[in-house]
């Protein structure tokens, strides 16, 4: 399984609570504009091809492509076409393969949509987060509920699958706002529907105006409510949970999400983007690219691998890895493949605190009940003081 | 260096002068100690550095001479040379014994007051000591060289406490070193010569005791009477242990092994005792041979005031901990120890220390000298609790409380001596009062300044009462203590509970007043510093079966990362790992994981409690008392 990730550091503004590698400046140098970004990108999947080809590493063809960021969409959808060209071009795409980019409501519009669906994209990601007005102000976002409508039904009608994402633990967001968001959200038809709490970084805006009082701190608890009403919302309209922060229709998930979390392979192209090959020489690899525009296109105009870093998964990290990432979705975890050094009985001991399922226990799997969702860094940690 | 005619075990008493100097902390006792040194020529200029009589990192840090010592000083006044016996004393409330068995070494003390502050309330209790002990005493500001000083109020101010004229006060710059001839004079002609016998039978006092890792034991005396003579076996008196010595010298500055020490001198001798409590401060040392029948009056063994346990923080230090303790007590006789197991705090050893500078100065040599990182519970004193059925015990840790109906509980008083500025006089005396001190006389050293008199529990000054008279005052006013004995007091014992269980390390014994903001405000910090589990945690505070105070920490409801981000899977790992370190730090309660910072900051006592949820819910505990 093989999957390529693009990230476009580009954006027109940095939101409050965006920590993201985006920049709003049009040209960073050495090449890095948004004009040109394109080019570089499709430079560096050359680059990564020959170094995976010189580590005896055999991909392809890709089974899902997605164009995160930033905002892939503030380029031309020109460039978004030669980006899904070039990955054909290096790796070849499969057939059926799910193509995703993601999408700013304000960006893109009927014709902007009609382009990205002749070019081969399958799917579109709206950053829709809140259906709250005020919500979305103190999230520093520029679209309206209308928006986000108008880019949908573009989407239904030029054939494409589209997803929401949503945000929840806003400052100032009640719990009753939540609800219009979700409701609303699933009002608007989409098939698969995303939902993450807001994760306050200190080195944000948001970060500085927490830290000196002016917005209120997100809080644990209200979150956890809002996720468990997200949940009921969500499962009650027909959109099942696959991934702690995901929910679909059956047979509509994110197979590049899923990806992540089942462990494939992937190779990311752009600034800070990260990949994973699990055999490298008989052991695991992640690294990831220089996040800085300039640097990392100066390095691929030499001709050069443009990462940051990497690292040689251990087994036991790998083995940290497996528990993680397994619980994290509906499939689960095979309890059976798990370290032996953890102990069998842990798993009836989390089903019996409320964390595990017990039908999918007795099959072997270790699948999270809602609470086991909520709570689901503490059981990994529980199980990872085995390991050492 | 200039050579001494008087020789050691060969100086007549009429050239001996031996005296100590009485000071307070940072009045610049070790800057007229060197100049001292310097002017006798003992130490050639070269050599001279700062401080040189204190040994000691912690003593050099602090300002602080823990330890005393004893230096032979040659001065030659009108032609002669006079032998100088220089005594330093520790300065500190809490080794009052040491310096009441330094002052008995001396026939003079030199009140040193630094001239930009006058005089604190530690040195005037060991000038009262020194009065009482007939020494003859030699006023002398220093500092007079700072622009600060004002030599002539604090000259008044001296001049009104030992009735002399102000002219007589003699001003010295330790700094500078003018007035030290003068003071070193004024020795000679002050001080009277030694008076003991010294055809009788040998007795010398004890008056320090010091572990040195190269030499073993070395004991500072005095001879009052006969002569010691280093073949000679010697006989404490009061241990009644008879040792070989190793070496009998003096200290001009450096060690100076002699065939004897006569009557009248100060010097040292070198035994084959293992440990300070082998050779005690306060001890008459004697002649095996012929020995004297009346040890020197005086001699009792140090009585711990302030008890705490130590606990290492990581519970696989315990044997250093046990290691260190044993190294310390070499020096330090009155430091006791025994091991103690806490269910909270793993194991340790329950102290016993003079005071709290003492607990203070061994917890800090434990941590710096020792590298143990150690909690420390809150420090109590030792109650006598006489149970319904008549039975007493002796209670030094809140544990050993008895359970069930209890009859009585006395407590350990003191008197306590503050002097402060007049304009604190108040916020004195309301400090005081919360802290149960009854108030006895008061009275004005100047117009300026006042010495009041309290009775007050030993217990609550061990708590925060210095820190709190300090910020109360500006730091203006200082504090000096005594034991002043017992009393019977409204006293119970307050227990935390942590999910219904009892958590030794948090009990403490408190006056039934306090008892309701003690189980309040720990209750609270507990609350905040524990972090959040998958259940409900309460957390009580009751006297006996009966809750007075309540906190609940909720169940953990979230603990999960939304996404990874752009497939940031060695970022989430690295968190997780992060996670599952800090909760290899916890300390298991029952069920509950307690952070060991939660313990540390639970026992440190800072907190005033002065915000308006910690009132009300200590009135609302307050009224549950039915």
């Amino acid at each position: 399984m093989y999957e390529v990730y693009i990230h476009v550091p580009f954006c027109l503004r940095r939101c409050g609570y965006c920590d993201f590698n985006t920049y709003t400046a049009v040209d960073l140098g050495n090449g890095a504009s948004r004009d040109n970004y394109a080019n570089l990108a499709i430079d560096e999947m050359r680059i990564v091809k020959q170094w995976q080809l010189d580590h005896g590493v055999d991909e392809g063809p890709a089974s899902t492509v997605f164009l995160g960021g930033g905002t892939p969409t503030i380029l031309k959808p020109q460039d978004l076409a030669r980006l899904v060209q070039a990955i054909d071009d290096t790796w070849g795409i499969a057939a059926g393969a799910e193509i995703t980019t993601e999408a700013n409501p304000d960006t893109v519009d009927a014709d902007y949509i009609q382009a990205l669906a002749d070019a081969g994209f399958t799917r579109i990601s709206f950053g829709m987060q809140s259906a709250v007005p005020r919500v979305l102000k103190t999230l520093d976002r520029t679209h309206t509920p209308a928006n986000v409508a108008a880019g949908i039904a573009a989407a239904n009608a030029a054939g494409l699958r589209s997803s929401v994402d949503l945000i929840y633990g806003t400052p100032g967001e009640t719990l009753d706002d939540w609800r219009t968001s979700v409701q609303a959200a699933i009002d608007l038809g989409v098939d698969h529907i995303s939902a993450y709490a807001l994760t306050v970084e200190a080195t944000t805006k948001m970060g500085r105006q927490i830290a000196a009082g002016t917005l209120p701190k997100p809080d644990d608890d209200d979150e956890a409510a809002k996720y468990e009403i997200a949940d009921e919302l969500l499962t009650a309209a027909g959109l099942e949970w696959y991934e702690v922060s995901n929910w679909a229709r059956p047979g509509q998930e994110s197979r590049h999400n899923l990806g992540y979390w089942r462990n494939v392979d992937w190779a990311g192209i752009g600034p800070g983007a990260h990949s994973h090959y699990g055999n490298v020489n008989g052991q695991g690899l992640r690294a990831w690219d220089i996040p800085h525009p300039k640097l990392w296109a100066g390095k691929i105009l030499d001709n050069q691998v443009p990462w940051a870093g990497s690292e040689t998964v251990t087994p036991v990290e790998q083995a940290e890895e497996q528990l993680m990432l397994g619980l994290r979705i509906r499939e689960g975890l095979d309890i059976n493949t798990v370290d032996p050094r953890i102990p069998s009985t842990i798993w009836q001991q989390f089903v019996d605190e409320g964390l595990l399922d017990a039908a999918a226990l007795e099959q072997g799997r270790a699948v999270p009940t809602r609470k086991g969702r909520l709570l689901n860094d503490a059981m990994i940690t529980e199980l990872m003081e085995y390991l050492g | 260096m200039a050579t001494q005619h008087n020789q050691p075990g060969f100086t007549d008493q009429s050239l001996i002068r031996n005296f100590c100097i009485i000071a307070h902390i940072d009045h610049g006792k070790s800057t007229v100690a060197d100049r001292i040194l310097q002017l006798s020529g003992i130490v050639p200029e070269r050599e001279m550095r700062d401080r040189f009589l204190d040994r000691m990192d912690i003593e050099q840090e602090r300002g602080i001479t823990i330890k005393s010592q004893a230096v032979r000083v040659p001065w030659t006044f009108d032609g002669t040379e006079y032998t100088l016996g220089m005594i330093d004393t520790p300065g500190h409330v809490d080794f009052t014994y040491e310096v009441s068995r330094a002052l008995a070494a001396c026939e003079g003390a030199v009140l040193l007051v630094d001239a930009t502050q006058g005089i604190e309330a530690q040195t005037l209790s060991n000038l009262y000591m020194a009065i009482d002990h007939d020494l003859t005493i030699i006023p002398v500001l220093n500092k007079i060289d700072l622009p600060s000083a004002e030599p002539d109020k604090h000259a008044e101010e001296i001049a009104g406490l030992i009735g002399c004229d102000p002219s007589d006060v003699l001003r010295v710059s330790g700094k500078t070193g003018e007035g030290v001839a003068e003071l070193l004079d004024r020795i000679v002609t002050d001080i009277p010569a030694p008076s003991g016998d010294p055809k009788a039978p040998a007795r010398a006092l004890i008056f320090d005791s010091v572990y040195d890792s190269y030499r073993g034991i070395v004991t500072y005396i005095r001879m009052v009477d006969g002569e010691l003579r280093s073949r000679e076996k010697l006989h404490m008196m009061g241990i009644g242990m008879t040792h070989d010595p190793i070496e009998i010298g003096v200290i001009s500055p450096e060690m100076m092994p002699t065939k004897a020490l006569g009557a009248g001198e100060v010097g040292y001798v070198i035994t084959g005792a293992k440990d300070v409590s082998q050779s005690k401060v306060g001890d008459t040392i004697t002649s095996a041979k012929d020995p004297a029948t009346e040890p020197l009056p005086g001699y009792r063994d140090p009585q711990p005031m302030v008890y705490a346990g130590l606990f290492p923080i990581d519970n696989a230090q315990f044997p250093e901990l046990r290691e260190a303790l044993d190294k310390l007590k070499l020096n330090d006789a009155a430091l006791i120890y025994e091991p103690e197991t806490s269910v909270a705090l793993g194991f340790g050893f329950r102290c016993g220390f003079l005071g709290l500078l003492h607990m203070e100065i061994v917890s800090e040599r434990l941590s710096r000298e020792f590298g143990l990182d150690l909690i420390s519970t809150a420090p109590n004193v030792p109650y006598e609790v006489t149970s319904e059925d008549g039975t007493v015990h002796r209670v030094t840790n809140p544990s050993e409380f008895p359970e069930g109906k209890i009859k009585r509980i006395v407590e350990p008083m003191v008197a306590a001596d503050i002097i402060t500025p007049k304009e604190f006089i108040g916020a004195v005396m309301e400090l005081c009062q919360d802290h149960r001190g009854i108030m006895g006389t008061m009275e004005y050293l100047s117009p300026e300044r006042v010495e009041m008199h309290y009775r007050i529990p030993l217990a609550e000054i061990v708590f925060d009462f210095f820190d709190q008279l300090k910020s109360r005052t500006k730091g203006y006013a200082s504090l000096d203590y005594h034991e002043d004995g017992e009393q019977a007091a409204d006293l119970v014992k307050v227990d935390i509970l942590i999910q219904g269980e009892k958590v030794d390390a948090f009990s403490a014994i408190v006056h039934r007043d306090k008892a309701y903001s003690y189980g309040v405000m720990m209750t609270k910090k507990l609350r905040e510093l524990i972090p959040r589990q998958q259940f409900e945690i309460p957390i009580q505070a009751a006297i006996g079966s009966r809750i007075i105070a309540r906190e609940n920490i909720r169940a953990l409801r979230k603990d999960v990362l939304a996404k990874c981000y752009g497939g940031d899977i060695t970022r989430k790992r690295k968190l997780l790992e992060k996670q599952k370190a800090g909760k290899k730090r916890m300390k298991m309660l029952g069920h509950v994981e307690v952070p060991q910072e939660a313990f540390v900051a639970a026992l440190a006592t800072n907190d005033a409690g002065t915000d308006k949820d910690t009132k009300d819910k200590i009135r609302a505990a307050q009224k549950t008392e039915g």
